[in-house]
């Protein structure tokens, strides 16, 4: 399941009801991305995510999809914010259950990797300096590019 | 040939129509650019992506700043990541944007 959305979300909620009423669910693997207070050396006081509706939503999918088609999953949860949010805040969820670990724990991973570098949001600080766009991280670029080749 | 056509220039023979298509630009583009999105005819000279972020760069102006690293430019065609060479047809939704940092 995908959700684009400005509200805040509950993890224990959403990871109570991914695995609810599901016995062959053995795993559930989740990672949780938050606002950062530095951005480089400057402190960060507010970030705005902004995002392409429509394409976004398409892009999730389709990164769900190719998880299922990866790995035996039962269920998935991606969770994307945008808006302005501050330190602390928390901006993504990805949840992934499985009958074992591996498979949710290495299908989660390839989510949040493929969402960084494919799904179109950008983030911009703001900064004492002012406020600034968010560069893009070549780092990012080769963790997406590591999956292409696994499992 | 009637009077009108004569003052065209001759490359336009046998060529196609204005092609509509929708613009859309995210984050730092749509900053400098200026505007979030538009609606144009494309000349019937511009025929794929390349062709348009040229046509764009040519308008100069927060359009020739924004486009002048096209390294850093990301161009999706109907929702779709796209390559410079990808044709364009009447009615695309063509959006413009630098790599995305979501996540």
């Amino acid at each position: 399941m995908i959700r684009v959305q400005r509200e805040d979300f509950d993890v224990g909620a959403e990871l109570e009801r991914l695995a609810a009423g599901n016995h062959r669910i053995g795993g559930v693997a989740s990672f949780i991305g938050l606002v950062r207070d530095m951005g480089g050396s400057d402190r960060v006081s507010a970030l705005t995510l902004e995002h392409y509706p429509g394409m976004t939503e398409k892009k999730l999918a389709e990164i769900e999809t190719e998880a299922h088609r990866r790995w035996p999953l039962d269920a998935v949860l991606v969770i994307h914010r945008y808006g302005r949010l501050h330190p602390g805040d928390r901006i993504v969820l990805v949840a992934t259950a499985s009958p074992h670990r591996e498979s949710a724990l290495a299908a989660c991973n390839f989510l949040i990797d493929w969402l960084k570098t494919d799904a179109p949001f950008w983030k911009s600080e703001e900064t004492p300096a002012g406020e600034r766009w968010v560069a893009s991280r070549a780092e990012d670029e080769a963790a997406t590019r590591r999956w292409s080749s696994q499992p | 040939m009637t009077a009108l056509d004569r003052g065209r220039p001759a490359r336009n023979a046998g060529q196609r129509p204005a092609v509509p298509v929708k613009l859309l630009y995210f984050a730092w583009l749509r900053a400098r650019i200026g505007c979030a999105e538009e609606e144009i005819d494309l000349s019937p000279d511009v025929r794929d992506v390349a062709g348009l972020l040229d046509w764009l760069q040519s308008r100069g102006g927060g359009y020739a700043e924004a486009l002048r690293d096209l390294s850093v430019v990301r161009v999706a065609v109907n929702q779709d990541y796209v390559g410079r060479e990808h044709p364009l047809r009447e009615g695309d939704e063509v959006a413009i944007f630098p790599p995305v940092t979501g996540g």
